[in-house]
């Protein structure tokens, strides 16, 4: 059977050439993470070329949120609040070998301020350059400006980054590693960078990969094919627990899973209403059986934001007779299907979440089993992230879950004032509180202190615009044969710089 | 040449087409595309009312329907594909580095394709009702029946996981290729094998072949001189269907292997409302498949000459 030989030979040839690819790679880090790389555009992809340590801000955030010197050594502000100093750092160059001076600083912030993004909405008058330093004037006080420096969107990039309209044609940072490669939107190469002011890194080949389906990344990590994998589900931390060739790091950040909720809508008016739904929500069960966590949330800010954070406030409980209580109180009766009615009305909303977090919609359909046990119904809409703050926007959102970041700027005092002083798309929908604008207002122009956060905290923690539901933890693989990784809370930073290969 | 002129002209009616399906189809998606392009850009922590504002009247989003469309036709004419809403980059520029990576992908899933199922086929259909025959017949409805993304992931947990011998994921080395060309090939080598054993089946039972062997040939050199090419003629004809099967499952394991291709970069496009990425890439597939049954009805007429009369 001549036939038969021949065909043995070709697939014994095929065999060859597959295992000709086995070898292992050199000593090159692979990073594997969920984000896609849209292009040199620091204002949407911006977040992965500080994380790889690529560019560089002019204020660090250590791991208790506390800012640390970057390419600014100290900052200073008038008395009147009004004016900022930040000295720069002495020695600096660009990957291009250009020398970073005020002039450079104050073109990249100009350029930032120009687009969509935290720093546009500040009460900025004026960047000007200085003697080695940078002025910024301000047409109101704001404690948190450095903090808002240190927001992957105000990056320092050469000159030579941006095209005529500022747009991003390439990205030339300052940090310990230099691109050379990028093929947006999976791929991105970067080497040591010789020239850089700070410690060189010990591994000096290093490789970011976006991969977006959870269950290969996991694998990638399982398989050996990436060193570092970030962004891991409960299901995979799990098994890349159990490998001894893998360690799992994880550690609480300043995000908290919440349901947004309509204030402005008849059934959800009153405080009690939504105290009612809050009642019903059983958040050490979905903490441990959807996202495998040791707890639920029992106020909105995690421990980890400090100030924040408030041990003197009355945690959310879960009491499912005290909801159903409330609701009778409030004049809702059980329907022959089981669901409240009110005046003809049947108490149905809409719940809309978005699929990008693959846990929302778990939890979402969690959320629609516990609200019915209360008698209410729930529909969920899984669809696009922007379908939220459109829906803000046009008041035809009901409720939403969705996953907040306090830390998009280190201080949370950005995202509070936005969210919840003013008509943040992410934060409280039609409800105001005074007193809790006056105290937010107070600490964001440097006047307050934890007594005044604490306080805010707790007003929310009474009123309910938002219900919180769980902390995230931030999860990554590293294999055992990289030492020195750690997890940063405030996502800015993948640590590579300061990794080592194993002995 | 007849054949070219007429697939000269299909062309042109499926890009006017597709161009224009697309169009309307985008058009008429529920949500606002603005918002849906600026959660493209800036992702769900910072998609807001003011950067879907900025994406507005940077775009010009609220112009009237008409008249877009006649300005994307126009620009098509000119070869201009227009520039991503997302990235800001050419689309032309996109299109042919994603084309690229799938194109080397698909060719390499139907060349193993090709190594895997007609020699199998052929060997079954020598010897019709045979013990590889029933279980070629069990393999190939099996593999035809499990969907692409089962066979990805039990290759991955094979493989790269259990045997560590290929990476689970990745693009830019030769090894890259193999469990996704893989995932593929298994696929499209089921429906070719089957193809194969029954064009085989059919000529071993023809009185030439018989009178082949009578006259003395062995059975390796009636194949050689009287079978391949009678089996050759359903095969390539079958590629073009298998086309369809091809860009269905890329779609998949592209998602599934983290590679940088065509359909991994439609259903980003589609997602975030990236209307000249969705027509740039529709169009380059739809005119794959003119080019590719093109090249088939030629190839088909240099095997069965029968067919060109």
């Amino acid at each position: 059977m001549n036939v038969i030989r021949s065909f043995i030979a070709t697939t014994a040839v095929a065999a060859l050439v597959a295992g000709a690819g086995l070898a292992q790679t050199g000593e090159t880090l692979d990073v594997a993470a969920q984000y896609e790389i849209q292009g040199p555009e620091p204002s949407t992809s911006g977040y992965i070329f500080t994380r790889m340590g690529i560019s560089e801000t002019l204020v660090n955030a250590d791991a208790d949120g506390q800012l640390t010197r970057g390419l600014a050594i100290e900052w200073s502000v008038s008395d009147d609040g009004l004016t900022w100093d930040f000295t720069l750092r002495e020695g600096v160059t660009f990957h291009d070998g250009t020398a970073m001076d005020a002039a450079t600083v104050v073109n990249a912030l100009e350029i930032a301020r120009g687009k969509p993004g935290p720093l546009a909405d500040l009460p900025i008058t004026g960047i000007t350059a200085g003697d080695g330093s940078v002025e910024i004037a301000l047409s109101e006080p704001l404690a948190a400006l450095p903090a808002f420096l240190a927001e992957f969107r105000a990056q320092i990039l050469a000159p030579a980054s941006y095209g005529a309209d500022g747009s991003g044609t390439d990205i030339i940072g300052t940090g310990p590693y230099r691109i050379t490669a990028m093929e947006p939107p999976l791929s991105l190469d970067a080497t040591a960078y010789e020239g850089y002011w700070g410690d060189m890194p010990q591994i000096a080949e290093v490789t970011y990969s976006g991969v977006s389906r959870v269950e290969t990344r996991a694998l990638m990590a399982e398989s050996g094919e990436a060193e570092f994998v970030f962004g891991l589900d409960p299901a995979s931390v799990t098994r890349l627990g159990g490998l001894d060739t893998v360690d799992v790091l994880s550690v609480a950040i300043p995000r908290t899973l919440l349901m947004k909720v309509n204030a402005g809508h008849p059934f959800l008016a009153k405080p009690e209403a939504r105290r009612a739904l809050s009642l019903a929500i059983d958040r050490a069960g979905i903490a441990a059986a959807v996202l495998r966590y040791p707890e639920g949330a029992d106020q909105l800010f995690p421990p980890s934001v400090a100030g924040w954070h408030s041990d003197e406030i009355a945690p959310l409980g879960y009491d499912v007779a005290q909801a159903q209580q409330i609701l009778a109180d409030l004049g809702w009766e059980a329907g022959s299907d089981g669901i409240l009615a009110r005046d003809g009305e049947r108490f149905a909303l809409t719940l809309t979440t978005y699929p990008d977090r693959p846990e929302l919609p778990l939890v979402a359909a969690v959320l629609e089993q516990q609200f019915r046990t209360i008698g209410v119904e729930l529909t969920i809409n899984t669809t696009n992230s922007s379908e939220i703050p459109s829906g803000h926007q046009d008041g035809s959102l009901e409720l939403a879950l969705i996953a907040r970041n306090f830390s998009l700027v280190p201080d949370p005092i950005g995202t509070v004032m936005s969210d919840y002083v003013g008509n943040g798309d992410w934060g409280a929908m039609n409800w105001q509180n005074e007193q809790f604008a006056t105290l937010v207002r107070g600490i964001a122009r440097g006047e307050g202190d934890d007594g005044d956060r604490a306080q805010a905290a707790a007003i929310l923690q009474d009123e309910l615009p938002i219900i919180p539901i769980a902390w995230y933890q931030q999860t990554l693989a590293v294999l055992d044969r990289v030492e020195g990784a750690e997890i940063d809370p405030f996502e800015r930073s993948f640590g590579l710089q300061d990794m080592r290969w194993a002995e | 040449m007849n054949v070219l002129v007429s697939r000269l002209v299909q062309a042109v009616m499926v890009a006017v087409l597709i161009g224009t399906a697309t169009f309307v189809m985008m058009r008429s998606l529920p949500g606002d595309a603005a918002w849906r392009i600026a959660a493209g850009r800036y992702g769900y922590d910072r998609v807001d009312a003011a950067s879907a504002d900025a994406v507005r009247a940077e775009l010009g989003l609220d112009g009237p329907t008409l008249p877009a469309l006649v300005q994307w036709l126009g620009d098509l004419a000119r070869f201009d594909f227009g520039t991503s809403l997302v990235t800001g980059q050419p689309v032309i520029k996109e299109i042919v580095h994603q084309l690229g990576a799938t194109v080397s992908l698909a060719l390499a899933a139907l060349l193993l394709s090709l190594l895997i199922g007609p020699p199998l086929g052929i060997l079954a259909g020598l010897r019709p009702g045979g013990a590889l025959d029933r279980a070629l017949l069990v393999a190939s409805t099996g593999l035809k029946a499990a969907p692409q993304f089962l066979i990805a992931l039990v290759l991955i947990v094979l493989v790269a996981v259990q045997l560590r011998w290929l990476p689970a994921a990745g693009h830019g080395e030769p090894r890259h290729f193999i469990l996704p060309a893989l995932t593929l090939a298994l696929g499209l080598s089921a429906v070719n094998a089957r193809i194969a054993r029954d064009a085989m089946a059919r000529i071993a039972d023809m009185p030439y072949w018989r009178f082949a062997q009578w006259k003395g040939l062995s059975e390796r050199q009636t194949l050689l001189r009287h079978g391949l090419r009678g089996v050759s003629v359903p095969l390539v004809t079958y590629l073009g269907l298998q086309f369809v099967t091809l860009v269905e499952g890329v779609i998949i394991v592209e998602s599934i292997f983290g590679w940088p291709g065509i359909g991994h970069a439609l259903v980003h496009a589609i997602f975030s409302r990236d209307v000249p990425m969705v027509q740039g890439t529709a169009l380059m597939l739809g005119l794959g498949f003119v080019l590719i049954n093109a090249a088939i009805d030629l190839a088909v007429n240099r095997l069965d000459p029968r067919t060109a009369s």
